[in-house]
C-alpha cells in the first residue's frame, strides 16, 4: 500500500518540479526554436505515459493487494489488447521523430550565405579564425605550429595571409547572421557548446566538423568544451559575444591578420638592454629577483610568457584589482614600454640573462607536494619547466616566494580574476585544490627541488 | 515419439574431494555463481565509494584535500567502467547466470564445468588488474569509461603512462573470461534442459539470461578489437585512432588515423552492453513479479519476442551515442530512427509487467516491493531515453547531466533493484534461510526513494546546460547559484543511499546465521528450482531422478487448480510422473 | 527446427506434454560441438570487426597499399594443405582408420608449426624491407591481423596436442566411449581449421585488395 502512495506522490511530485523549478532551459539566444519545440512535444508525450502508467500501476497495487480470499485472473495473453498498445506507442513515437527528423534536416543544411569562422580548441583554450577579406581561410596543417603560428596556417597559402586572428578565448558574432562555425581541435576531442545557442557539435583532431546557427540577442554567453579533454576540461572556457553589425565590425578590425602576426617586429636585444634599465632597479641587473623589493627572478622564463604578461598589464588585465599592490606597481612600470616593438625588445633582452636558479626561501613537505603536483603536472610538466602549448610557464628555479603569493592571489581572486584572462581564470579554478598555505608551501617545496632543465642551464653544464 | 534425455547427456560431473576443490577451485555452478557475486559486489562497493568522492567534491567544492581533478577524473572513469562492467555484466551473468541456467532449466551443472571455473578466476585475474592499477605510478586512468583516443593516451590525461595499459589489459582479460562463461551459458540453455523443458517454457529470467549473452559474446569483440589497436597505438605508435597532433607543445609523429573510428567500435559493443545488463533484469523482474503477484505473466509469448527484438535492434543503434561526434551527420537520420523503433518492444514490456499485477493476487514482500519500484524507475529512465535518441533533441541535451540521470535511471539503479530484489527473493534458495525482512523494507526505501531523489533533479540541472564530467562548474552566468544547493541536496541523498547499501550487505551477512530458517519454496513459486530436493540444492541439483517438466513456467491461480501455484515438475492430474 | 514455429507457440496449451521441442522433434548433438559453434561465431565476429576497422581506415588518405611479401602466397598453399590433412584425419576416423587418423593429424600439426614459422619469416622480411607496425596503418593492420589469426592457430593447437597424444598413446578401439570422444575431437580440429582457412584466405584477400 505504502509504496502506490509513493509512487502517486512521485509522480505528483515530479509534475510539480517539472512545472514550478526554476531551473529549466536558459532563454534562447538563436534560430534554433524549433530544437525547443521538439523538446516540448518530446515532454508531453512521455509525460502523459509517465502519468498514465505510474498512476494505473498505483492503482492495480491499491486495488489488487492480497487480502483473504482474492485469487488472481488466469489470463495468459490478451491479443487484442497489446496490439492496441502496440498500435498507440508507434503513434507516440512517430509524433516525436517526425518533427525531430525534419529539424535534424535543419541542421544538417547549412544556409548558402552562412558567414564562416573557425573555432580551434586545445588543451585547455579556444582560439578562433575569421577568414578575412578573401573570404577564404587558409589551409592549416599540424606540422606549421609552433609558437610564432599557433594557428598551423600554412606560410606559402595565399588564402591565409588575411586570416584574422583572435588569440582571446572570446569571440564576437553579428547578430541576425547565419554562421557556419568550423571546428578544428589541435590535439584530443573537444566539443563546441553554448547552452543559450542549443547545438553542440565535438571537435576531432584529424577532421574539420562543423555547426551552424543564427544568433539572435545581443549578449556575452559562455562557450564550454563539453567533451571530457583531460585534467583541466572544466576549465576550457570561452566567451561568444553577440554585437550589433557595425560593433562586431570594430571588434574585428582590432585583431592582427596572419600576415601582421608574422611580420611583427622581432625583439631587439641591443635596445631591449637600454629599455631594461629601469626593469633592473627591482628585478636585478641579471633579472635575478629580488624578495625585498617583491620583484621575482625573470632570467629563464620563457619569452611567450613574458610577452603574455607584459601585454596582460598594459591592457589592465592584469594588475588592476587595488588588492594586488604589487601588480599595481608593475603595470605603472610597464606602461612606459612605448608598444610592442619595445616590449619585444625587453624580453629579447631578458632572454640573454644567466639563469641561476633562484635561491630557495620556502620549506614545507615535499612529499605532500609532489602528490599534488601531480595535477599541476599535466600543464606545467612533469620537469616544472613549463609547456607553450598549454600556455604554462616554468616554475623550477624561479622564485619560490613569488610562485606562493601567486598562488594565494589566484585563490583569492587577485589574479585572473579578469574576464578577459583567460589562462589567469583557469589557474585561479585550479588553484582552488590547494586547500591552504600548507598545500602551497608543500608544493612550492617539492617544486624546489626539481632539477634544472632549461637549454641554457643544459648547455653551460655541457660546457 | 522417440526422446532422447538431453540433460543427462553427457553430463559428467566433477566430483569435489577437499575443501579446496568444494569451495575454491570448484566447478559448481552454484559455488561459481556465489564466487561470481561476491567479486562482483565487492569491486561494486569500491565503485560505489568513488561515487562519493565525486559526490562530495560536487557538493562542497575546494573542501576536502583527497579530491583534486586527477583524483576526480580517475574516479569518474574507474567508477563508470567498473559498475558497467565489472559489477552488473559479471553480477548478471557470472552470478545469476550461472545459479540460475541449470536450476531453472532442470540440469545437473553448467555444460563445460571446467571451462566455467576458469572463466570465474579470470574475471578475478581482470579485477585484480583492474585494481592494481590504483597503485601504479600516476594511477588509473581518468579517461572517462568511454576512453576515447587520442586523449586516453595522451599526457594531460590522469594514468596515461600505466593506468590506460592496465584498464585495456584488464577488459581483454574480462572479454577472455565472459566468452568462457558465454560459452557454457548459450550450450547450456540449447542443449541441458531437461525432459519437457521447451524453450517456450523456460522462465523469463533464462531468456534475458540467454540473449543478454549471446549479445555479449557477439559485441565484446568490438571492444576487445578497439582496445588491441589502442594498445597498437600506444605502445608501437601506430596511427589507427590517432591523428597528427600537437600534444603539449610537441609535434607527435602519429598521423592520418580516426578517432572516430575508435568510438564506432566502442559504442558497437557499447550499446548492446546496455541490454546486456537491461535483458537479465527485464527477464529476472517478469518472474519476480508473477511469483508475487500470484498471477502468470501476462503476454508471455509478446515478453519472448520483444527481448529477441530488442537484442536484434541493439546491433544497429550504437550510434546514437555519436550524434554530436563529429560523424557524418546524415547518419542521425537512420540512427534516431532505430532508436526509437527499439522504444516500441520496450514499452510492450513495461505494459506487461504492470499488467501482470492486474487483477493479481499482489504480496507486498521485499522482492515485490523492488520489482515495483523498477518499474517506476525504469518507466522514467526509459521515457527520457526517447529525449536522447531523437538526434535533434539529443543536441541541447547530449554530454549534460541529462545524459547522467538518463542511463543511471535506465540501466544503473533500474538494473540495481532488479539485483536486489533478486537477492531477496532467491537468497532463501542459496542459503537456506531467510534475508530479514524489515531491514530489507528499510533498504529498499531508502534506496528506491533516494535514488530518484538524486537524479531527477539532475534531468534538470542538464536541460539548464550544466556539463557533465566537470571537476568544478566555475564562474559561469548562465548557473545559478541555486544550483550549488541541489548538489548538496543530491549528495545528501546519495549518502542515505550508500548506508543503505551497506545495511544491505550486512542483512546478507547476519542473516547466514541468524535469518529464519526457509522451507525449499517459501515464496511459493512454480519454477524448478524451488522444487529440489534439498536447500540449498546438493551438488547435482536434483539427486537421483532430473525433473520432468509438464507444464509452463507461470501456472498460477489456475481455475479449478487446489492450490494458487502449479510446479513445472507437477504432472496433470491423472497423468503420474 | 523452426525457430519462429518454436517461439510462436502458446506454452500454456500444451500442460502435459514433455517433448523438448514441439511435435517431438529432437536435437541431437553432442554439447562439444554446439559450444564450437558458439566459439566461433565469437572470432567471426571478432575478424568481421576488425576487417570492418580496416575498411573505414583505408578510406583515409595516408593509407598506402600494402607491399605483401610474396611468401605469403606460399603460406597460403601450406594452410590449405593443412585443411587438407584434417579433413583427410576426419575422414579416416570416420571409417574407423586408426593409422589414417594418427598420420592426418600429424601432418596437419606439422603443417600449421610451419605455416606459423613461415608467417614469422614474412614478418622479419617486412621488418627488414622497412615495414614496420607504424611506417603506414596498412602495415600496422598487417602485423595485427596475421598476429590475431596466428594466435588463433595456437589456441588450436593445444586442442590438437591433446588429441594427438591420445591418438599416439594407444588408444583403446574396443571402448566406444573413448574412440567417440576422439573422433568428436578430430571432427571438431578439422571444423576449426578449415574455419581459420576461411577466416585467412578473406584476410589475404583483403590485404591484397587494398
Amino acid at each position: 500500500m505504502a509504496i502506490a502512495i509513493a509512487v502517486i506522490l512521485l509522480v505528483i511530485g515530479s509534475l510539480l518540479f517539472h512545472f514550478l523549478s526554476p531551473w529549466y532551459f536558459t532563454p534562447l539566444a538563436s534560430n534554433w526554436d524549433t530544437i525547443d519545440l521538439t523538446v516540448d512535444i518530446t515532454f508531453w508525450v512521455t509525460g502523459v505515459v509517465f502519468v498514465l502508467v505510474n498512476l494505473f500501476l498505483a492503482y492495480c497495487v491499491i486495488r489488487y493487494r492480497h487480502k483473504k480470499g482474492l485469487k488472481a485472473d488466469y489470463e495468459p495473453e490478451n491479443k487484442k489488447l497489446e496490439w492496441w498498445l502496440t498500435g498507440i506507442t508507434t503513434v507516440g513515437v512517430v509524433a516525436m521523430l517526425a518533427p525531430g527528423l525534419v529539424v535534424w534536416a535543419d541542421f544538417v543544411t547549412v544556409p548558402e550565405d552562412a558567414d564562416e569562422f573557425e573555432a580551434v580548441g586545445q588543451q585547455w583554450n579556444w582560439t578562433f579564425r575569421f577568414p578575412g577579406e578573401d573570404g577564404v581561410l587558409g589551409t592549416t596543417a599540424v606540422r606549421f605550429m609552433s609558437t610564432e603560428n599557433p594557428f598551423g596556417i600554412d606560410p606559402d597559402d595565399e588564402n591565409g595571409q588575411d586570416d584574422v586572428l583572435i588569440f582571446d578565448n572570446e569571440v564576437h558574432l553579428p547578430i541576425n547572421r547565419p554562421v557556419k562555425a568550423l571546428l578544428r581541435s589541435k590535439d584530443v576531442l573537444h566539443d563546441f557548446a553554448v547552452p543559450q545557442f542549443r547545438v553542440k557539435m565535438d571537435l576531432v583532431p584529424g577532421l574539420v566538423t562543423y555547426q551552424w546557427f543564427t544568433p539572435t540577442r545581443t549578449g556575452n554567453f559562455d562557450l564550454l568544451c563539453e567533451e571530457l579533454c583531460g585534467l583541466a576540461h572544466h576549465t576550457m572556457r570561452g566567451n561568444v559575444v553577440v554585437d550589433e553589425q557595425a560593433d562586431f565590425e570594430t571588434w574585428l578590425a582590432g585583431h592582427p591578420t596572419f600576415a601582421d602576426t608574422q611580420a611583427e617586429p622581432a625583439g631587439d636585444a641591443t635596445v631591449g638592454q637600454a629599455l631594461y634599465a629601469p626593469c633592473a632597479a627591482c628585478h636585478g641587473m641579471q633579472g635575478e629577483g629580488n624578495p625585498a623589493l617583491n620583484a621575482p627572478k625573470l632570467s629563464g622564463q620563457e619569452d611567450w610568457y613574458l610577452k603574455r604578461q607584459l601585454h596582460n598589464y598594459k591592457k589592465g588585465r592584469r594588475g588592476a584589482d587595488p588588492a594586488d599592490t604589487n601588480g599595481m606597481q608593475m603595470a605603472a612600470m610597464v606602461n612606459t614600454l612605448p608598444d610592442t616593438a619595445a616590449l619585444n625588445s625587453v624580453v629579447a633582452y631578458i632572454q640573454t640573462l644567466p639563469d641561476e636558479p633562484a635561491p630557495t626561501t620556502i620549506t614545507g613537505d615535499a612529499e605532500r607536494g609532489k602528490d599534488l603536483y601531480t595535477t599541476c603536472a599535466a600543464c606545467h610538466g612533469r620537469d616544472g619547466m613549463g609547456i607553450w602549448s598549454v600556455s604554462a610557464p616554468r616554475q623550477a628555479g624561479m622564485s619560490d616566494w613569488y610562485l606562493a603569493n601567486q598562488l594565494r592571489n589566484f585563490k583569492a581572486g587577485i589574479r585572473g580574476a579578469h574576464p578577459q584572462d583567460g589562462f589567469g581564470e583557469q589557474m585561479a579554478s585550479m588553484a582552488m585544490m590547494l586547500l591552504n598555505d600548507q598545500a602551497i608551501d608543500d608544493v612550492v617545496a617539492y617544486i624546489n627541488t626539481l632539477p634544472v632543465t632549461s637549454p641554457q642551464q643544459v648547455a653551460n653544464l655541457e660546457q | 515419439m522417440a526422446y532422447v534425455a538431453i540433460a543427462d547427456r553427457g553430463q559428467e560431473l566433477d566430483h569435489p574431494h577437499s575443501f579446496v576443490t568444494k569451495y575454491i577451485w570448484s566447478q559448481d555452478h552454484k559455488v561459481i555463481a556465489i564466487q561470481y557475486s561476491i567479486t562482483a559486489i565487492a569491486v561494486g562497493l569500491v565503485a560505489l565509494a568513488l561515487s562519493f568522492a565525486m559526490r562530495l567534491q560536487l557538493a562542497f567544492p575546494d573542501t576536502f584535500s583527497f579530491i583534486d581533478p586527477t583524483a576526480y577524473y580517475q574516479s569518474v572513469t574507474m567508477h563508470g567502467m567498473i559498475m558497467v562492467i565489472y559489477l552488473l555484466t559479471a553480477l548478471f551473468l557470472g552470478g545469476f547466470g550461472n545459479y540460475l541456467i541449470p536450476l531453472q532449466l532442470g540440469a545437473r551443472d553448467m555444460v563445460f564445468p571446467f571451462m566455467n571455473m576458469l572463466s570465474y578466476w579470470v574475471y578475478l585475474l581482470s579485477v585484480i588488474v583492474l585494481l592494481a592499477s590504483f597503485f601504479t605510478p600516476g594511477g588509473p586512468t581518468g579517461a572517462g569509461w568511454t576512453l576515447y583516443p587520442p586523449q586516453a593516451i595522451l599526457p594531460g590525461t590522469p594514468g596515461a603512462e600505466w593506468g590506460i595499459l592496465m584498464m585495456l589489459g584488464s577488459l581483454a582479460l574480462f572479454i577472455v573470461a565472459f566468452t568462457m562463461g558465454g560459452l557454457n551459458y548459450v550450450t547450456t540453455v540449447l542443449q541441458a534442459r531437461t525432459r519437457g523443458m521447451t524453450l517456450m517454457r523456460m522462465p523469463l529470467s533464462v531468456w534475458g539470461i540467454f540473449m543478454a549473452t549471446i549479445l555479449g559474446l557477439l559485441a565484446f569483440p568490438a571492444l576487445f578489437v578497439s582496445a588491441v589497436m589502442m594498445l597498437f597505438d600506444r605502445l608501437l605508435g601506430t596511427s589507427f585512432f590517432m591523428p597528427a597532433v600537437l600534444s603539449m607543445g610537441e609535434q607527435l609523429e602519429t598521423g592520418g588515423g580516426s578517432p572516430v573510428l575508435f568510438q564506432h567500435l566502442f559504442w558497437f559493443f557499447g550499446h548492446p552492453e546496455v541490454y546486456i545488463v537491461a535483458l537479465p533484469a527485464f527477464g529476472i523482474v517478469s518472474d519476480l513479479l508473477s511469483v508475487h503477484a500470484r498471477k502468470n505473466i501476462f503476454g508471455y509469448r509478446m515478453m519472448v519476442w520483444a527481448i529477441v527484438a530488442i537484442g536484434a535492434l541493439s546491433f544497429i543503434v550504437w550510434a546514437h551515442h555519436m550524434y554530436v561526434s563529429g560523424m557524418n551527420p546524415y547518419f542521425g537520420f537512420f540512427f534516431a530512427t532505430t532508436t526509437l523503433i527499439i522504444a516500441v518492444p520496450t514499452a510492450i514490456k513495461v505494459y506487461n509487467w504492470v499488467l501482470t499485477l492486474w487483477k493479481g493476487d499482489i504480496h507486498l514482500t521485499v522482492p515485490m516491493l523492488f520489482a515495483i519500484g523498477f518499474i517506476f524507475t525504469f518507466i522514467n529512465g526509459g521515457l527520457t531515453g526517447l529525449f536522447l535518441g531523437n538526434v535533434v533533441v539529443d543536441l541541447p541535451l547530449s554530454d549534460t547531466y541529462f545524459v547522467v540521470a538518463h542511463f543511471h535511471l535506465v540501466m544503473g539503479v533500474s538494473p540495481v533493484l532488479v539485483v536486489c530484489g533478486a537477492i531477496y527473493h532467491w537468497y532463501p534458495k542459496i542459503a537456506g534461510r531467510m534475508l530479514n525482512d524489515s531491514l530489507g523494507k528499510l533498504h529498499f526505501w531508502l534506496t528506491f526513494i533516494g535514488t530518484y531523489a538524486i537524479y531527477f533533479p539532475m534531468y534538470y540541472l542538464g536541460i539548464l546546460g550544466l556539463p557533465r564530467r566537470y571537476y568544478s562548474n566555475g564562474v559561469t552566468e548562465f548557473i545559478p547559484d541555486s544550483v550549488n544547493s541541489v548538489n548538496v541536496a543530491i549528495t545528501t541523498a546519495a549518502l542515505f543511499v550508500g548506508i543503505a547499501q551497506l545495511l544491505f550487505v550486512l542483512n546478507l551477512i547476519i542473516s547466514l546465521r541468524s535469518g529464519k530458517k526457509a522451507d525449499g519454496n517459501p515464496w511459493r513459486a512454480t519454477t524448478l528450482e524451488w522444487q529440489t530436493p534439498d536447500t540449498p540444492p546438493d551438488h547435482g541439483n536434483w539427486g537421483p531422478e532430473l525433473p520432468t517438466v509438464y507444464r509452463w513456467a507461470y501456472d498460477f491461480s489456475v481455475p479449478g487448480a487446489d492450490k494458487d501455484f502449479t510446479p513445472q515438475n507437477e504432472p496433470p492430474a491423472g497423468q503420474s510422473a | 527446427m523452426n525457430i519462429f514455429k518454436v517461439l510462436g507457440t502458446k506454452p500454456w496449451q500444451q500442460s502435459g506434454q514433455v517433448d523438448n521441442v514441439p511435435g517431438g522433434e529432437v536435437l541431437v548433438m553432442p554439447s562439444a560441438r554446439i559450444g564450437l559453434w558458439v566459439f566461433l561465431a565469437v572470432v567471426a565476429s571478432l575478424f568481421g570487426l576488425f576487417t570492418s576497422a580496416y575498411h573505414m581506415r583505408a578510406e583515409y588518405a595516408d593509407w598506402r597499399q600494402l607491399d605483401v611479401p610474396a611468401l605469403l602466397w606460399l603460406n597460403t598453399g601450406v594452410l590449405v594443405l593443412t585443411s587438407v590433412a584434417f579433413q583427410w584425419a576426419w575422414s579416416a576416423s570416420r571409417q574407423g582408420k586408426l593409422a589414417g587418423v594418427r598420420d592426418g593429424l600429424t601432418v596437419g600439426g606439422a603443417l600449421t608449426l610451419a605455416f606459423l614459422v613461415l608467417q614469422l619469416l614474412a614478418w622479419r622480411q617486412m621488418i627488414d624491407a622497412g615495414y614496420f607496425a607504424y611506417t603506414n596503418p596498412a602495415n600496422a593492420f598487417f602485423y595485427l591481423l596475421t598476429g590475431a589469426h596466428a594466435l588463433h592457430l595456437l589456441g588450436g593447437l593445444w586442442v590438437w596436442a591433446r588429441t594427438t597424444a591420445r591418438v599416439w598413446g594407444g588408444l583403446d578401439t574396443e571402448n566406444a566411449e573413448e574412440v567417440g570422444r576422439v573422433r568428436l575431437r578430430v571432427e571438431l580440429c578439422t571444423i576449426y581449421w578449415h574455419f581459420l582457412l576461411l577466416v585467412w584466405l578473406v584476410l589475404f584477400g583483403l590485404m591484397l585488395s587494398t
